[in-house]
């Protein structure tokens, strides 16, 4: 099986060859090519190049086209700062008062330099690769995005007591989300990743996320024109597996807070799961102790497929060794492959 | 005296967490008038806050359930302060920060807590460098520092700060919090930090702790997990 045929099995809740595996690789493809962050994304070839790479020495099961989350807040005009050793982070937020919300037009993604070198990133690889393995473009969610736009204690005011502004700011950010999503889409990505962490418990109270976030995720997913997965960033999943279902998502990523017997319970047959390994922990995992985790997570997870073995944020932390990713490689090769022994 | 008979714990519980300033204000009041004591209802508010900071760590309440409840209970506290006649403790000297990252909603769901917890503390703000936090807690010569940081590079550069506050001879106390010292409970240790803040809502009993064993004179050394006692 290839990678393409391996990840569509499982997405049908059937067993492939074994277990797919997402690594999923932003700036971690500077360290693969020993040049700085900033550099790394300035020009798209380094970041084909980095991914072809990196998807032949770890096994990757994908290709991601994900830059960093603070590149829609470039398009709008807002500041990213790098670091030498992570991902870009967004700097203050662009908008300084709630007022200013009506003034605000969404980004034209043919204007914006940086959204055009994600789509040249994309249909680079989608030329290298075609068919044989699928390449994930991201998108943040219109209701997730306004923590970088507008900074997190303005926007639960601008949720819970401004509801006119909020509605405004969500239908800003669903046009820009849709077309964001469909031109990675046209430029050649197989699926889209939906970054939405405020979807989960950890962030807004399920009510409140039925009342906003999960309206505006049907709303939205419903005119992407291809597959979309829902990312919840390392927030808790399980509470609210059936309602993700509900958007029309057909992946789910979950936290490393999550129970893995339960969530695999009740996503079967529904949604497939796309986790959880923790990304943080893993920095200061030895090979050993990789080995374990995988196992573990294989045998709870695995079974009659509907999995993809990942971390459980969607972008691996530069400070996570070669040796550890490899090893994650390794033993699904060895302990991955399908029919799975269930836990003793 | 902290009068912890009848405390209506629960009721101000579910006043909080369906954002009623108007009930919340009114379990304030009847305390008042009832003539018990400020730590009464001081006891109240981290009793509560507590409950609902453990309750986002079990995953049953939400973050904006926590940050509501704080700011509610910070603006009572404010306003009840001067009705007792008393001020804010300004002893130890605290301050908040955010290392690097431009988040900082951690920290003001830490500054509600202690504000409510009667403390008067300093917020230097947030995007702040290793060197402008070593600089404003020298300045302000800090007894407990607090850093917040939501990215994990950020939080490995407390190992900085705390290295150049010993350089520059400060004793200050480090208390760390946010997400990477949340996902890897180990990482307040592999930094050098004195503690980690958890969920927030417990950063009180880790003050006062250190208050009790006399920390406020000589506060660095022991180190100490709130999990831990
Ligand atoms: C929601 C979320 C997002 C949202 C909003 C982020 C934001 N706040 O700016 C969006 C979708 C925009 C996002 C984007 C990104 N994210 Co994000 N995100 C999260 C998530 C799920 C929650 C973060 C959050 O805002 N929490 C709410 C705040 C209030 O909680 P808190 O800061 O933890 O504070 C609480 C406690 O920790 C405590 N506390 C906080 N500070 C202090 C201090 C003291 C002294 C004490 C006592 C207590 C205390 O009190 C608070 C209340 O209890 C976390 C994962 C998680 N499970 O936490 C990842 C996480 C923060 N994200 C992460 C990353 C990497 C990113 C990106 C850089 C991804 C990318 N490559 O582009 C971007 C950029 C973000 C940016 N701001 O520029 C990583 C950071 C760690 C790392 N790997 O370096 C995390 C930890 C995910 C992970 N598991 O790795 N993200």
């Amino acid at each position: 099986m290839n990678s393409m045929e391996r990840v569509i099995t499982s997405m049908s809740h059937k067993e492939p060859d074994r277990v797919p595996v997402f690594h999923l690789f932003s700036h971690y493809g500077a360290k693969e090519l020993g040049i700085s962050i900033k550099e790394y994304f300035s020009d798209p070839g380094y970041v084909v190049e980095a991914q072809l790479r990196m998807r032949k020495k770890y096994s990757n099961d994908c290709l991601y086209t994900f830059f960093y989350a603070p590149i829609e807040i470039e398009a709008y005009g807002g500041e990213v700062v790098f670091v030498e050793d992570g991902p870009p982070n967004s700097g203050e937020p662009f908008i300084k008062n709630i007022d200013q919300i009506v003034k605000i037009n969404p980004p034209v993604i043919k204007d914006s330099k940086p959204l055009q070198r994600v789509l040249e990133a994309t249909s680079t690889l989608k030329k290298s690769v075609g068919d044989e393995i699928p390449i994930i473009g991201v998108v943040m969610s219109p209701f997730s995005l306004p923590v970088m736009q507008i900074g997190f204690e303005k926007y639960l005011e601008l949720m819970y007591f401004r509801k006119d502004e909020f509605n405004q700011l969500m239908s800003i950010n669903e046009a820009f989300c849709v077309s964001w999503a469909n031109a990675q889409l046209e430029a050649g990505a197989t699926a889209i990743c939906y970054f939405d962490p405020l979807a989960s418990p950890t962030m807004i109270e399920r009510p409140t996320y039925l009342e906003t976030g999960h309206k505006i995720a049907q709303k939205t997913l419903n005119q992407i024109k291809g597959p979309t997965a829902t990312h919840l960033a390392s927030g808790i999943g399980l509470p609210i597996v059936d309602d993700i279902v509900a958007t029309g998502s057909a992946v789910l990523g979950f936290s490393g807070k999550d129970d893995v017997k339960a969530i695999k319970e009740r996503a079967a047959g529904k949604i497939c799961l796309l986790g959880n390994l923790n990304g943080i922990e893993m920095a200061s995992w030895d090979k050993e102790k990789t080995r374990i985790e995988v196992k573990d997570l294989i045998k709870k997870a695995g079974k009659g497929g509907g999995f993809i073995l990942s971390d459980n944020h969607g972008d691996i932390p530069w400070q996570v060794s070669e040796d550890v990713l490899l090893e994650i490689a390794e033993t699904v090769k060895e302990s991955g492959h399908y029919p799975i022994k269930a836990e003793e | 005296m902290v009068e912890k008979r009848n405390l209506p714990i629960d009721d101000f519980l579910t006043a909080l967490l369906h954002i009623d300033r108007i009930k919340a204000a009114e379990i304030f009041e009847h305390i008042y008038k009832d003539d018990r004591s400020f730590e009464t209802l001081e006891h109240l508010t981290m009793e509560t806050l507590e409950r609902i900071g453990d309750g986002w760590e079990d995953g049953q309440l939400s973050l904006s359930q926590v940050y509501m409840s704080g700011i509610i209970c910070e603006e009572l506290i404010e306003q009840y302060i001067p009705k007792y006649k008393i001020a804010f403790k300004n002893k130890p000297q605290i301050a908040i920060a955010v290392l690097l990252d431009n988040h900082a909603l951690g920290k003001r769901i830490v500054y509600s807590v202690l504000r409510a917890g009667g403390y008067d503390l300093i917020d230097f703000g947030q995007g702040l460098s290793v060197e402008e936090v070593v600089e404003k807690t020298m300045k302000e010569k800090i007894d407990i520092l607090l850093i917040s940081t939501l990215m994990l590079p950020s939080a490995l550069k407390v190992k900085k700060v705390v290295e150049s506050l010993r350089k520059e001879g400060s004793s200050a106390s480090v208390v760390v919090g946010g997400a990477p010292f949340r996902l890897d409970s180990n990482l307040w240790q592999k930094v050098n930090a004195d503690a980690d803040g958890k969920n927030g809502t417990h950063v009180k009993e880790i003050i006062e702790k250190w208050e009790k064993e006399g920390k406020n004179h000589e506060f660095h050394g022991a180190s100490h997990n709130i999990n831990e006692s």
